[in-house]
Parts: C-alpha cells; structure tokens; sequence
C-alpha cells in the first residue's frame, strides 16, 4: 500500500495512558499499521513519556525517565505513538540535557525519529487514504500539543475526509483546550471544569453522535465530562476509526 | 506588592470570576472578535511568521544591549533639552514624579494610559501629595470613576464592564442622563474630559517604545487622548518600563506594526504620535518642559535568567485574547493588574512567589500563546521554567506532590515497577468502579471525578495482548 517502499519498521510508543486504560486503541494502531504494509515491534521496557513530572516542574525526575526512554527506544528504526502530546514529550528530551552532551545527542536521535500515528501515516509513509469506513455523523477535536507543539495540523483532516462513510462537522472554537492540561486538571479544578463545560457545548453544537480525537489524555478529560453530564456522545480515538471497516 | 489588586486568595478570587456572567461574557465576545481581526490584520500584511521572527530578533538584540540603548536614549533626552530619571524601585519613581509635580504647583494632572504607572501606584501617591489625578483613556476614565475598580486586561482595561454598568456608573458619579449607547457614553466622556485637559497643569503619559537614537518616546491610542495629554499641560512627564525601547526608527516602524495588528487588529491606530523633548520655540503646542522616568522595580533582576525573554513584550495581550483560561476566569482572578498568560509570567517575577504561587500553574499550557505572539516569547515555556524554580530552587512544592513525583520517576525509569504498578491497577481500583468507570476516585484522584468520569484500568494491558498476541494466542 505505501508504494512498493521497503518494509518500514515501526516500534510503537504506546503511551501509558492507552497501555492502562485503553488499550484497544493500542491494537487498532498496530493492526492499522500493519494493514499499511508496517512491521510494528513493542519494546516492552518503555514506560511514560515523562510529562506528568517535566510539566510540574520536576525536571531532575524527568531526566531519570528520559534517559529510560532514550535507552528503550535507541535501535527502533521509528517510534510511533497514538498521542500528539506524549510524542512532543519525547521530541523535548534534548533540553534536558543541555549539559550532557551525549545525552543530548542521543535526545536528538530519538526526536528525529518520533512521529504521532497520523502524522507517520502521511508524512512518512505518504498515505491519506487508509481505505477505511465507518458510517458515523463526528466531530474532530484537535489536541493543542498535537498541533502546536507537534507542528501536526492537517494530517488528521486529511486521513479523516478519505474515511468512507465519515461525515466530519466542523468543531466550533476548534483552536481551545479542552482543559486537561495534565496536573492542571486536578491543580485548577474549577478553571479545567469551566474549559470542558465550554468543548462539550461546542460538540454539542455540531450534532455529532461521535467525538473523535488522536490524544488520550484530552479524550479522557472530555469523555469523562460526557459521561458525568450522560450526553449521548461516543468517544473514540482516531486509530480505532482509521482501523474500522464495515464490510 | 505594587501590582497587587486584591487580598483574596488565589481560588476565591477564581470563584468570583467564574460566577460573574457579565463579565464572561463581556469577555468571550471581546476574545472573538480581537482573536478574528488579530488573524486577520496578520493575513493581510502576509508572511507574518517572517515578521514574528523579525520582532523576536528585534527585541532579542535590544534586551542583549539595553544597558547600550539606555544610555543613548537619555543622552538624546538631555541633548533636547529634556530631564532623565533612572528609578530603581517604584518608590523613588513615586518620589520623583511627585516632586515634580510639587515644584510646578500642580493642581490638576491628566493621564494618558500607562500599565506601568499603575504597577507603581502613582495615582495614590499623587493624590496623597494633594494632587487631582485625571485618567483620559475612556477605560481607565471609567474604572477611575468606578471606584478605582482595578483593570483586568492590559490593552482593554475596561474589557470586565458591559455598557449597561458604564452607563450606571457615568450616572451615578457624573450624573448622566442619556442611553447605554457606546457612541453617547462616549461623547459624554469627551465633553467631561476636555474641560480637564484644558485645565490640567501637568500630563502624564506611559511610553509604548522609546527611540533610542533620538531620544524619542512613541504613544499608540484610538484615541486621541494622549495627543491632548501631550499637547496641553506646561509640563510632561513620560514614564516607561525600562525595556520599552527600540534602537531606531526603523525597529519602531516594525514593532509598532506588530503591535497594532496583534493587539487591536489594526493596520495602524488612529493615533501613533512621536514626541522628541519639549517643544521647540516655533512650535505651537507641547510641553515647555519633559522628564522621562526610567523604571526598573525588579526588571533588571530578569536580565541575564532564564526568564529574560518575558522582557521582550510588547503589550499588545495577543496571549491575553487567545487564552483559555483568562477566559474563564478574567483578569482580576490574576490578582495583578498583569493578566492572561504574560502576567502569569511577569507576575512572580516582579512580584515574588509568595504572593503569586498559582499563577504558573494556572495553565493548561495549551500554547495558544506562546503561538499568538507576535515577539515568539515562549510564554508556556516560561511557565513550566517558573514550576521548576519553584520545586528545584525555591523547594516549595508540597509534601504530597514530591512523594509523588519520587514514586513517579522511580516507577517510569524502571520497567519491573513500573509493570507491576500498571498490572495492579484494575484491581486496585475494582472497589470504586462502576460499569466500566470510576465515579468517586480515592484520594488524590478526588478533584478529577469531583466533575469527571476516570476511567478503569483495562483488565488486559495492552501489553498482555501484545504479548498474548505474539505468542499465537489471538
């Protein structure tokens, strides 16, 4: 499906959040790749990315966690994670280290070589028709570290629109957080309340019986609010959609 | 604390914040329409990243050689005849200014808009030195007659009040009689200003930027209020911020571009006027005499950190209107008269931790700022920098979290725990979960399900299937 490439070969980041709560969306990322003609490997040391403690301040702890991560993933080929956040975390390593030159350069090595699952697919392997189909009315929210730290905007969309069956509403004030924002949602409870009370309005709006995000850690946030409140919403991440085929 | 406008803690005066429907709605209206004329006015004048980058290395280059360009631009001043004054604190900018003002015998004083003057209190130590003090921007005229009411945006003071509560407080302290329409509270304004103007015996003015090589200070209004301010009165004082400076005209030409556009969504502002000393002899209007008050109050112990970068802003609260969380609360909630995410930043450092410890984290660092600056200050960077002073430097992190975070690393840098912990985690958690989600989680996961569902941790990891799967199990 990628044109005749050699094989890719791909080790999944599987983030701790989607190796402990979700896992299904693990088994969609690897299936999905596979489909696309990857060999996917899951080097099963690695553990969190580190942000919950780089994003709070504990930097000293964080390098202890980067320097697992650097080591688990240093023969992968290409680290591929279903989060755009948790995959920033690991481009970040390099600041770490800015006094430990052969940390930093591995950091670098590992940067270079980490992608978000949907910026792989078209970036990398130069595919935005997965040829999958779902017959859903949805919205898409996109995760703020996905696209403003990432630098991953459009890959998503475009993977989506080729979605067979998948009408995808356009989300109103698309650009705001949804309030998760890690420690910040039990540190600023009633701010983070406020944000997710504001991103399920504004999905309401849409009509959309599905919500659809490429981040764990926001779809947590905004599908425990869904829940709490009983909105007839579904939640599911972006691999799971792109790996669905209705025969 | 100077900047210090109120004495509620941190979440009380979030609670006010939240429940205040006039102002949340005064302020997701204002939020859109700047956010949708910032993009915009930025798509009109094109290439806008290369102008970004443009205004980053300006005020990167200036902030390297303030010392440089402070030093020209007040001899400029004196070479026009002007007065220089370095405050280090804002006390001795206090007791200049109203030394000033005592030598000229000034009664009246009318101000145009200054952030920095009200970081310093001027207006109470003017007012306590006997003098009438006048604020001529139509925001700053409003909160003024409201009681002193604090600003809670540093662009659009006003931004918290609707035009019903203008309309109520011109009423009730002027005695106006007519409508809440805008353009009638305006000119009512006017009329009530202009009569100030004309009797004012000393103006006082903020500066956006200084102009180095000539020893010039730049003002950016819709108003026109400044022009009076600067044109009237026999005597001007301009206070600024000492890193409100640019090189030459050339650098001024470009960042009061950025400014206009990220601010207000203007090509230019009605009014960009440029004052050089005090009037020449042929000119019609202007001050006989200027001083020029440099403050620091804390600036310089930026200089040189880590957090130098959050020196280079421009004030044009582009973070402000995109932020998520000022939307919410409002500016007041800030408890500073810097708001929004550069006040989250500048606050503590002008102002210490003790009094602003929750600003840093009162972010879902979602970046929308540091992505709307038109400078490129990395204004979520800088706040996880203030975090990790605050653990690592400051050590003032509580007790809870640090355990945490010590069992945190320990788990994620040693895979053996770390997949014990994680397999443990259904079990652990089966007491308090309910059809698949946890509704009122123990401890520290309290706050999360105090307004959100968590969810169970999966009976099968990933990893078991994973592994399940590679052995030919499924």
């Amino acid at each position: 499906m990628n044109g005749g490439n050699l094989e890719m070969k791909v080790s999944l980041f599987i983030t701790c959040l989607a190796d402990v709560f979700y896992s299904n969306v693990g088994k969609h990322t690897v299936e999905l790749l596979e489909k696309l003609g990857c060999v996917v490997d899951f080097p099963e040391q690695q553990t969190c990315c580190g942000q919950p403690a780089f994003n709070s301040g504990y930097h000293k702890e964080t390098k202890e966690v980067a320097k697992h991560m650097i080591r688990t993933f240093e023969n992968s080929d290409y680290v591929v994670g279903p989060s755009g956040s948790c995959v920033a975390m690991l481009r970040e390593y390099g600041h770490l280290f800015e006094n430990e030159p052969e940390w930093k350069e591995k950091a670098e090595k590992l940067a270079k070589k980490s992608f978000e699952l949907t910026q792989f697919i078209v970036e990398v392997l130069k595919i935005e028709n997965v040829n999958a189909s779902i017959p859903a009315c949805a919205t898409y929210h996109k995760s703020c570290h996905m696209t403003r730290l990432l630098g991953v905007k459009n890959a998503p969309g475009k993977l989506l629109d080729n979605v067979e069956g998948l009408d995808v509403k356009p989300l109103p004030n698309s650009h705001d957080c949804c309030g998760f924002g890690g420690t910040f949602s039990v540190k600023m409870v009633p701010i983070s309340e406020q944000m997710v009370d504001e991103k399920v309005k504004h999905i309401e709006e849409t009509g959309a019986e599905v919500l659809i995000g490429a981040d764990c850690g926001c779809l947590m946030n905004i599908g425990g609010r869904i829940n709490r409140k009983g909105k007839p919403i579904k939640v599911m991440h972006i691999a799971e959609v792109l790996n669905s085929e209705v025969k | 604390m100077a900047m210090k406008i109120s004495d509620e803690k941190f979440f009380e005066r979030v609670d006010k914040g939240v429940n205040n429907t006039f102002m949340r709605n005064a302020v997701v209206s204002a939020q859109e329409r700047m956010q949708g004329k910032r993009l915009a006015a930025a798509e009109e004048l094109g290439n806008w990243e290369e102008w970004r980058k443009l205004g980053e290395e300006i005020r990167t280059h200036t902030l390297q050689n303030l010392d440089y360009y402070l030093e020209q631009l007040s001899e400029n001043v004196k070479k026009r005849g002007g007065h220089v004054f370095f405050a280090s604190t804002k006390e001795e900018a206090n007791e200049y200014i109203t030394k000033v003002a005592k030598e000229k015998q000034a009664k009246k004083v009318v101000k145009s808009k200054s952030m920095v003057t009200e970081e310093i209190h001027l207006n109470s130590a003017l007012e306590k030195a006997g003098c009438e003090v006048i604020e001529t921007d139509l925001g700053e005229y409003i909160l003024q007659l409201d009681d002193h009411d604090p600003p809670s945006h540093i662009v659009v003071p006003a931004l918290h009040k609707n035009k019903e509560q203008i309309r109520d407080t011109f009423k009730e302290k002027r005695g106006y009689d007519k409508s809440e329409i805008p353009e009638e509270l305006a000119l009512f304004a006017r009329e009530q200003l202009r009569q100030e103007f004309l009797s004012a015996d000393l103006g006082i003015t903020g500066c956006n930027f200084a102009v180095a090589e000539s020893g010039s200070i730049s003002l950016v209004t819709n108003e026109g209020n400044a022009g009076l301010v600067t044109a009237l009165p026999k005597t001007q004082i301009t206070v600024m911020g000492m890193e409100r400076i640019v090189p030459t005209w050339e650098e001024l030409d470009i960042l009061v571009s950025l400014l206009c556009r990220s601010s207000v969504g203007q090509k230019l502002t009605s009014y960009i006027t440029g004052l050089t000393g005090p009037k020449d002899e042929d000119d019609v209007d202007g001050p006989e005499e200027f001083h020029l008050v440099i403050v620091d109050n804390g600036r310089s112990n930026i200089l040189g950190t880590e957090f130098q970068s959050a020196l280079h802003c421009i004030r044009c609260a582009a973070c402000v209107n995109v932020c998520p969380v000022y939307r919410h609360i409002g500016g007041h909630s800030y408890g500073s008269i810097y708001a929004g995410p550069i006040g989250a930043v500048l606050t503590p450092l002008l102002g210490g931790y003790e009094d602003y410890k929750e600003l840093p984290y009162a972010s879902s660092l979602c970046a929308a700022c540091t992505d709307a600056c038109p400078v490129k200050i990395p204004l979520h960077e800088l706040l996880i920098k203030h975090r990790r002073k605050i653990v690592e430097d400051e050590k003032k992190s509580p007790f809870g979290e640090k355990l945490a975070m010590k069992g945190y690393q320990l788990a994620a840098s040693s895979p053996s725990i770390y997949k014990a912990g994680t397999k443990s985690a259904s079990s652990v958690m089966a007491p308090f979960t309910q059809s698949n989600s946890i509704q009122k989680g123990p401890g520290p996961m309290k706050p999360w399900t105090d307004v959100r569902d968590f969810p169970a941790p999966n009976k099968e990891r990933f990893r078991d299937w994973y592994k399940k799967r590679e052995k030919g199990g499924e």
